[in-house]
């Protein structure tokens, strides 16, 4: 994604990947009104509350619709989109970042709730260009496939090695069973974690 | 998502008077993974949100003293990890850990998670959502509507405690571990406060199944106490999922012996996954009483616990499952901390 970004000269998000047109062929096929495909909100449109909140670092004062899941405030209002949107029910892990350094499932998380907290998401883990460790024990285990889950997943294991919770393969299995791999890249997950837990400070 | 308003007070006393000036249409959200996630689903459709996460020092875990005391807004991962609770009621810890995940454990609260609502397939997937559709009739979100579940697809639905109106489970697997423990609920309401036993929290479904809860409107939990139990080391939570975690329970039970030699003096025995609310195997209970632990007589508690169940279509192997989950942990927690 880095990469993309210094190719187009412009921070890619899916929406300015998928272009006026997409949007254009959709609403004349599927009506506006069908509440089943109502476009994320971008605006606030409801009640509106101002909250404060630091995401990866900076203090990002920001306005935001109540019913706004921290999931679409970030990917639809500050255009991080690296938490990925699987399931918006906390069944799948796609979506995990951490507030206040602990995991969590940002699709059932109030926007309103981290104000005066800290986000930190995928976007905020490497260190300038010098990746994670765990993002580099990814790549070394082949720890994906289609990398939808990826993000979810390295957020998650960051934290699973932090809460002492990456001691042995089965306990990590335990406590990363909240993020599902339609790839099924488990096996390379777990090596990816115990490689780390087992030799850095995360 | 329909609009509401969102308020934040910062103590138990000043969220039961927004609740109370709110008016119809108010709730309290403390982690939200049930009721946010109702919401999206436009089951739940509240007017005005209390979050009651911002109130100050409602997350104590005090285990010193004659009992354990669990304020409301303690997140679940916290409770699962104290130390107390995890050397002396792995029945309390197990219940814990077993439940969701590590990400939504660190969202959800002890106090949340006993109001959590049915995770019935025709319950959440049947007001026509997004994601869904179809719509299907449910006494529990629509009174009156009728009941796809009974025969539906029925393989998740309880044996134990249905009525002709419902057959959805109660989900939770903390509150089956503190209903064996007679654990009880301190509330706080525009009357002021009482305490309430978990068995008494529950209903049973009977032609009301959207009424679930004893709670009078703006009663909000604090704290959840459980008596101190030696029983708590002779102790398991013992959960049978479709896959090994991160999963409801298809049957449960959470075991607690009191034990002198092989013999038990007192069994406390909960089911979860199998009946429509956290459910308390008391002839089971009796049966064991003075007698010698075996694979004989465990299995015999296993089956008296289910002695009054009764199949829908899809869900019979739960009778069986379920008396045999009861079994393998009266072993498991008669094996535990023996000296
Ligand atoms: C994917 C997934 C898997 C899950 N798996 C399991 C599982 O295996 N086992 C299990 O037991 N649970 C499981 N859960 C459920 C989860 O444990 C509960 O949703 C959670 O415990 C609810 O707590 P909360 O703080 O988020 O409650 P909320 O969603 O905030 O609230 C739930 C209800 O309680 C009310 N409420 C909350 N706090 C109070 C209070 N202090 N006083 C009065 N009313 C209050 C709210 O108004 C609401 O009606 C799972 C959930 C998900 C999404
Ligand atoms: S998108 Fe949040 S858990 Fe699936
Ligand atoms: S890598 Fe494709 S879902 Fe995990």
């Amino acid at each position: 994604m880095p990469d993309m970004e210094h190719l187009l000269g412009v921070p890619l998000t899916r929406r300015t990947a998928l272009g006026g047109t997409a949007a254009l062929t959709a609403s004349s096929v599927i009506s506006e009104s069908d509440p089943a495909i109502a476009a994320p909100l971008t605006k606030p449109v409801g009640v509106r509350m101002a909250i404060r909140t630091t995401v990866n670092g900076k203090a990002v004062p920001v306005e935001i619709d109540v019913r706004t899941s921290l999931l679409d405030l970030l990917r639809e209002q500050l255009h991080l989109t690296g938490a990925k949107k699987g399931c918006d029910h906390g069944q799948c892990g796609a979506c995990t970042v951490h507030v206040d350094g602990r995991r969590v499932a940002s699709c059932l998380t109030l926007a309103a709730k981290v104000d005066g907290r800290a986000v930190t998401t995928i976007e905020g883990l490497a260190d300038g260009k010098t990746l994670h460790p765990m993002q580099q024990a990814f790549i070394d285990h082949d720890a994906l496939q289609c990398g939808y889950c990826t993000p979810g997943q390295i957020m998650a294991a960051v934290a699973c090695v932090r809460e002492g919770n990456a001691t042995s393969k089965d306990r990590i299995r335990e406590y990363m069973s909240g993020n599902i791999c339609r790839c099924g890249a488990y096996v390379g997950i777990v090596a990816a974690i115990e490689q780390v837990a087992g030799r850095e400070k995360v | 998502m329909r609009p509401f308003t969102y308020a934040r007070p910062e103590s138990a006393a000043a969220a039961v008077r927004a609740f109370m000036a709110a008016g119809a249409g108010a709730h309290y959200i403390a982690g939200g993974t049930s009721l946010y996630d109702l919401m999206k689903l436009d089951i739940e459709k509240p007017q005005h949100l209390i979050d009651v996460t911002t109130i100050r020092g409602l997350d104590a875990i005090e285990t010193n003293g004659e009992r354990l005391r669990f304020e409301a807004l303690a997140p679940m991962s916290a409770v699962a990890t104290d130390k107390v609770v995890l050397r002396d009621y792995p029945i309390l810890a197990e219940a814990l850990w077993k439940a969701a995940s590590q990400q939504l454990r660190n969202m959800a609260t002890v106090g949340g998670n006993l109001l959590q609502r049915t995770r019935c397939l025709y319950f959440r997937n049947g007001a026509g959502g997004t994601s869904v559709g179809n719509t299907y009739p449910c006494n529990k979100r629509e009174p009156g509507s009728g009941c796809a579940a009974i025969g539906g697809l029925d393989r998740g639905q309880a044996v134990l405690g249905q009525s002709s109106s419902c057959t959805a489970v109660s989900p939770g697997d903390w509150p089956v571990a503190l209903v064996a423990l007679d654990a009880y609920v301190e509330v706080l309401g525009a009357g002021g406060s009482r305490a309430i036993p978990i068995a008494e929290l529950y209903r049973l479904p009977g032609s009301t199944p959207n009424l679930e809860f004893t709670l009078q409107p703006g009663e909000m939990i604090t704290a959840i106490v459980v008596p101190k139990t030696k029983a708590g080391r002779h102790s398991t939570y013992h959960k049978i999922r479709d896959r090994e975690s991160y999963a409801f329970a298809l049957a449960s039970a959470a075991v607690a012996l009191d034990m002198d030699g092989d013999t038990v003096t007192r069994a406390r025995i909960g089911l979860g996954g199998v009946a429509t609310k956290p459910w308390r195997a008391t002839a089971a209970e009796a049966l064991l009483a003075g007698k010698p632990l075996t694979p004989a007589t465990a299995l015999a508690a296993g089956h008296a616990a289910f002695a009054d169940a009764k199949a829908g279509q899809h869900n019979g192997f739960k009778i069986e499952l379920g008396a045999r989950t009861v079994a393998d942990a009266l072993t498991i927690a008669a094996a535990r901390n023996r000296s």
